[in-house]
């Protein structure tokens, strides 16, 4: 074809389909479940349509509201004692959501701080706080769990604590990392020159530049955090009966999973739904804020 | 004569290291006056920044140790100070501007919130009146629209001006005496060459004593009154600039001035030094030169030469400016 004197000729190429979105999509799908089961576990007394406690002999295994025999009375069946499976469920949320941001706070505070006196100071304190994190981190969780609820009884207390207690270790390896890596830019060292002491460049230059970081790894750790309170709850070193956990009434259906299936399935999938809708927004976040932490 | 803002004596400050310990900063003695520039020049690892880093007591520990000397500030020596004491020095009356002005200042706070902190704790400003300092202090190294500037984040300025807010920031107190450490190698010329003429301003307005180090002898011509030849942890020659330029007593500070360019002069090749700078763990006995020095003598291998004078205010230490004895 023979092209106009002057006119520039391009190839066709076709247009793209979509516009080039601003910035990353919200993660609507997690946002919306962690929100939901939030809601949930706040307005557990208004939304639960039974008493989570009342047991009632004569209802008992109920099915689903879908299968022969159920009703809606019980949407989602009842247990071994008759109790209202949703209303448990819904309560239940409560423990499980409590237990992973109460823990992950607490051992997010601690190990960061951990993290910030290690990287900060160096040396000695560096070395010793860094062995003890090591030693905890081998330390498993369940067996310090199994040990609190054998010595002193279970209690969401005990949960809190002994989770706590082993999870800070890695925050304080990660932030001190990050520290070590902070104390190299000349910012710090203006600081210093300036005439800020310890306390002043670590809250005002070395937490402020971690907090990325510490962000993804709570979200991410909460998911984590919440399947440990169910393993524990369904060992029988977690939250104590009759308190409606997911772990505890996995474990209460587990007897009867070929006839009444529902009594597991539903903590089951509670359980699945809200650890994954954490993590998906934990990952997010990490793509969002620090697409360097690719290993977490 | 006003007695020196700052007087180094001796001043010795050595490196543990794991392949040996090095004496970085090698009895080091000069004075700075009021308003007056003493440019410290020598190549990577001859000591330069470990000195200023000395003069503030924020060596890195625990490797670094300030062994001795004294470090004189209007009289009284900062080493015997306690960590405490030193706090308050430093920013207010020591002010310092390091290299690096990409990561110089902290990328999650806006310049005005950077700002504000030192302005705040030298003056005991508040409210209306601190903001009003920061951004006057923005518009005395030149930034336009500094009340606008405040509120912008680190990473949407570029390096000339950040190097600048680093420099408001230094100049905040003001202090007595204000070191830059290379402060303009990372910027490019043309940026250079302001930056300069701003810290001369800025120098001769508050009549600061001024340490500025560089490996830049064009840098040391048109910023210092008085120049400091570093090597090997030791000053090997100290003047006048226009002395050191034009009489070199050393054969290393000859060397120096022998591989630069200059506009005009006929000459075929620049001149290299030769060999390497030397290990500073493993120093030779004697003048720590003696390896690479054209003029080698039996007795520049056995010991040390002392500081001679070789005229008023001009001090070198080399066996060949010292008289016989």
């Amino acid at each position: 074809m023979p092209a106009e004197p002057g006119a520039l000729v391009l190839p066709d190429v076709a247009a793209p389909a979509v516009p080039a979105s601003r910035g990353r999509r919200l993660p609507v799908f997690s946002l919306g479940i962690i929100g939901l089961f939030m809601l949930v576990a706040i307005l557990a007394p208004l939304l639960s349509p039974a008493d989570p406690f009342e047991q009632s002999l004569r209802n008992r295994f109920k099915p689903p509201v879908w299968e022969e025999g159920g009703s809606w009375k019980f949407p989602l069946g009842t247990d071994r004692l008759g109790r209202d499976m949703l209303s448990r469920i819904i309560w239940g949320s409560r423990v499980s959501l409590a237990a992973g941001v109460l823990t992950v706070l607490l051992a997010s505070a601690f190990g960061a701080a951990v993290g910030l006196a290690a990287g900060y100071y160096g040396g000695r304190v560096d070395a010793a706080l860094m062995r003890t994190t090591d030693a905890t981190m081998s330390f498993p969780v369940i067996l310090l769990a199994l040990i609190l609820a054998v010595t002193v009884g279970p209690s969401f207390t005990n949960v809190v604590v002994a989770i706590a207690v082993i999870l800070w270790a890695r925050y304080a390896r990660v932030i001190r990392g990050q520290v070590l890596t902070l104390m190299q830019l000349d910012f710090v060292a203006q600081a210093r020159i300036a005439g800020a002491g310890a306390w002043r460049i670590i809250t005002r230059h070395l937490l402020p530049n971690t907090l990325n970081t510490l962000v993804v790894l709570v979200t991410l750790q909460i998911g984590y955090v919440i399947i440990v309170e169910a393993s524990l709850s369904f060992l029988g070193a977690g939250i104590p009966p009759p308190t409606p956990a997911w772990g505890s009434m996995i474990a209460e259906g587990r007897e009867f999973v070929t006839s009444a299936w529902w009594v597991s399935l539903f903590p089951g999938l509670a359980i699945l739904l809200v650890v994954l809708a954490f993590n998906l927004l934990g990952d997010w976040l990490r793509d969002t804020f620090d697409p360097k932490l690719r290993q977490l | 004569m006003a007695p020196p803002v700052v007087e180094v004596r001796d001043l010795r400050t050595h490196l543990v290291t794991r392949w040996g310990t090095v004496k970085a900063v090698d009895s080091v003695s000069f004075t700075v006056e009021e308003g007056e520039t003493l440019g410290l020049v020598g190549e990577s690892g001859s000591g330069k920044s470990m000195t200023c880093l000395s003069l503030v007591r924020l060596v890195p520990r625990p490797a670094a140790r300030i062994l001795g000397g004294q470090v004189l500030l209007d009289g009284e020596d900062l080493l015997t100070k306690s960590e405490a004491e030193m706090q308050k020095i430093r920013g207010r009356r020591i002010a310092m501007i390091l290299q690096d002005p990409m990561s110089s200042l902290n990328p999650v706070f806006s310049i005005g919130m950077q700002m504000r902190e030192p302005v705040a704790a030298y003056h005991g400003l508040r409210g209306r009146a601190l903001a009003a300092r920061a951004a006057a202090l923005l518009a005395a190294v030149r930034i336009p629209s500094p009340v606008e500037r405040l509120r912008a984040f680190p990473h949407q300025l570029s390096g000339g001006m950040r190097q600048r807010v680093v420099g408001a920031m230094a100049i905040a107190a003001p202090p007595r005496l204000l070191i830059a450490d290379e402060p303009t190698t990372s910027l490019d010329l043309t940026i250079q060459a302001q930056y300069l003429g701003l810290l001369k301003e800025l120098q001769e307005r508050h009549r600061l004593a001024l340490i500025f180090v560089t490996h830049n002898l064009g840098i040391v011509a048109k910023m210092c009154d008085r120049v400091a030849v570093m090597y090997a942890g030791r000053i090997v020659e100290m003047g006048s600039v226009r002395r050191i330029f034009t009489r070199p007593a050393h054969p290393y500070s000859r060397a120096l001035l022998e591989s630069i360019p200059r506009l005009g002069a006929r000459v075929e090749r620049l001149t290299a030094i030769e060999g390497q700078p030397p290990d500073l763990a493993r120093l030779p006995g004697g003048c720590a030169f003696a390896p690479r020095c054209p003029h080698v003598m039996d007795r520049c291998r056995a010991e040390a030469p002392p500081e001679t004078t070789v005229e008023a205010g001009h001090v070198t230490r080399c066996w060949l400016e010292t008289p016989p004895s």
